[in-house]
């Protein structure tokens, strides 16, 4: 009781904009509204979910499904306790052996848990974004090659028609073995599941990018490129300080569509490569079959669609931040 | 008084699907240091044709271009284009627009500081001094122009090439800008041709003026020497005899080629038999000889 008076007293503490007929309005196109669909929608999901009988149960509902993010979360919360009391036992043991015999070199062993929930997330979205930064370097110069040469663009063109509609799934026993066959040190610096994730985002979300960047390039102004033939820029000068600026707005374009094509994709090629990340963690509760799976399953679905969101929002910024073209709609 | 740029017997084709088109035949002009030029002509007469192979942004099919001695093979500072749609980078300021100029032409010969004087003092000519840290989406039409002047003279030219460098403007900005223009004219004494659609512009402005026909196969129709006293006032011009005389020259030339059938302005592929004739037509007009004599 107090704690809400608390509340309602710093609410009013804070100098609210005028309630005028256009404060009103962005309130409801903004706030209401929104919060309206998603009302509407958690009602005809648990009304729906009601009705759903399956093997493993009924289908969650919103219920569950909180549910299952709290204990999810808990489950981590235990395995880092687990974690560093292993690495804290593991301290104790080698100080206790190295006090018995100094020569002793102690070793040091890592922690081998099951990753938790959190963990495939960060897995995720680190491969995300590898695979992503490693088309992007491959893009957006070939884009840029290909939107100045007319030439290479009639020669590259129907290969990437080609190669654009193909599906990460088609890839991925490609280039699982190539990894296998080309990436076999002893000592590998980073997993090979890692890499075919990698590696089956980057061919998959190259195509976007490489195709926005050569419109970009060869729509330039004509006139632009008439200044700089009359100031006589080198070909470096010119890309540098011409081609590049005049097409970000559209090199960003490509990006953001290849990021979300990225971020689909890597969990398609987790699931089905038993690479770690969320991808695997909704296999593995689809194998898994408890009572619970279903409504872990949900809320992995639920962040999978809030990172996508915020992948897509987070290049818009960067975008906006970049870009001297204001006029970028959403 | 000598021969700064040299036009020399230029003839422009270009390649379509139905066989070459001829865009100018045999144009002809010889411009003196100092000269402030304007080429005047129906749309699609050729003129830009004319600016841009002076620029070196086209290559003549026959004839060619000497500027100060030396034939024009490719763009370069020393002919600096005033675009009719200003083509400022939309991502620099108006200072770093004109500073990219700068530091191609001059970047080896002058320093840091000269170099930045120098940028100021071309933004400060046009009165841009004000705004030079402003992007091109946050100013004016009639500014960015200004800006786009301010650029091409930075670069010192030889020859100023402006392809109706006012024509996107309204009408009062516009008369504005020509002062400006005759302002900066008289302090720097340079080389001009301009482009224009404008007769009151072409005649407050030039020298003299260069009528072209109708296309296909334009070339030069008449050329007018417009004897003003310089500096020359808008208001004052408006009802004096000689000027009134020669805007009507002008007028006229224009009417009578807008109204000449044989002359086709439009659907150029079509009356291609026709365009060998029409230019030999033209050729031989007393009008031609004008141009000899004032070369």
């Amino acid at each position: 009781m107090t704690a809400t008076t608390l509340a309602t007293e710093k609410l009013t503490g804070i100098r609210l904009p005028r309630l005028d007929s256009r404060f009103l309005g962005s309130a409801i196109k903004y706030v209401a509204l929104p919060l309206a669909g998603i009302l509407v929608f958690l009602l005809l999901w648990s009304v729906t979910a009601q009705r759903i009988d399956t093997s493993l149960g009924k289908f969650p509902g919103p219920a569950a499904v909180a549910e299952q993010f709290d204990a999810l979360y808990q489950e981590h919360q235990r395995s880092r306790e687990k974690e560093r009391a292993f690495y804290e036992r593991q301290e104790v043991r080698n100080a206790e052996r190295v006090a018995k015999d100094p020569d002793y070199v102690p070793k040091i062993r890592a922690y081998t848990g099951k990753e938790t929930f959190l963990d495939q997330i960060v897995t995720s979205l680190v491969t995300v974004m590898s695979g992503f930064l490693l088309a992007v370097a491959i893009a957006i110069p070939l884009g840029i090659a290909v939107g100045l040469s007319p030439a290479l663009n009639s020669a590259v063109n129907p290969i990437i028609q080609v190669f654009k509609p193909v599906s990460p799934l088609a890839w991925l026993p490609l280039v699982t073995m190539v990894v296998s066959a080309l990436y076999s040190t002893p000592d590998p610096v980073v997993a090979k599941s890692f890499l075919n994730s990698l590696i089956t985002v980057t061919l998959c979300c190259l195509w976007p990018m490489v195709i926005n960047t050569a419109v970009g390039v060869a729509g330039i102004d004509r006139d632009l490129v008439n200044v700089s033939k009359v100031l006589r820029l080198p070909a470096l000068k010119h890309v540098q300080k011409i081609v590049l600026p005049a097409a970000v707005p559209m090199i960003f374009t490509g990006m953001r569509l290849s990021l979300g094509v990225a971020w689909m994709v890597l969990i398609a090629a987790e699931m089905l490569a038993q690479n770690p990340g969320l991808g695997k963690f909704v296999w593995d509760e689809f194998q898994n079959g408890s009572s619970d799976s279903l409504a872990r399953i949900m809320a992995a679905v639920l962040v999978i669609g809030a990172i996508g969101f915020l992948l897509d929002r987070g290049m818009l910024a960067l975008q906006k931040l970049v870009s001297w073209d204001k006029g970028i709609s959403q | 008084m000598s021969v700064l740029l040299d036009i020399s017997h230029i003839d422009m084709e270009f390649p379509t699907p139905k066989g070459s088109f001829t865009a100018l035949k045999d144009v002809n002009l010889k411009i003196s240091q100092g000269e402030f030029v304007s080429l005047i002509g129906h749309s699609g007469c050729g003129k830009s044709t004319v600016l841009n192979v002076v620029a070196g942004l086209y290559q003549a099919t026959r004839g060619g271009v000497i500027l100060n001695g030396r034939e024009v093979t490719e763009p370069g500072p020393e002919r600096a284009v005033v675009f009719q749609n200003h083509s400022l980078l939309p991502w620099l300021t108006a200072y770093e627009n004109v500073e990219l100029a700068v530091r191609q032409v001059f970047g080896k010969s002058r320093s840091k500081t000269e170099m930045r004087e120098w940028i100021e003092h071309n933004l400060n000519l046009v009165h841009m001094g004000h705004a030079m840290h402003k992007r091109p989406a946050e100013i004016s039409g009639g500014m960015k122009q200004r800006v786009g002047i301010a650029r091409a003279l930075a670069m010192q030219p030889k020859v100023l090439l402006m392809d109706e460098p006012f024509g996107a403007l309204d009408a009062l900005t516009r008369a504005h800008m020509q002062d400006s223009l005759m302002e900066i004219q008289a302090e720097l004494n340079n080389t001009v041709i301009m482009i224009t659609h404008d007769v009151d512009e072409a005649v407050l402005l030039s020298d003299r003026i260069v009528m072209m026909t109708n296309g296909p196969a334009a070339t030069i129709g008449e050329i007018l020497d417009v004897n003003l006293e310089r500096p020359r006032h808008r208001l004052e011009l408006a009802d004096d005899a000689l000027y009134n005389q020669y805007r009507a020259r002008v007028l006229k030339f224009l009417h009578e080629r807008h109204s000449q059938p044989d002359v086709p302005a439009t659907k150029p592929v079509e009356n291609k038999p026709d365009a060998p004739q029409t230019a030999s037509a033209e050729h031989s007009r007393p009008a031609v000889e004008t141009v000899e004599d004032a070369a």
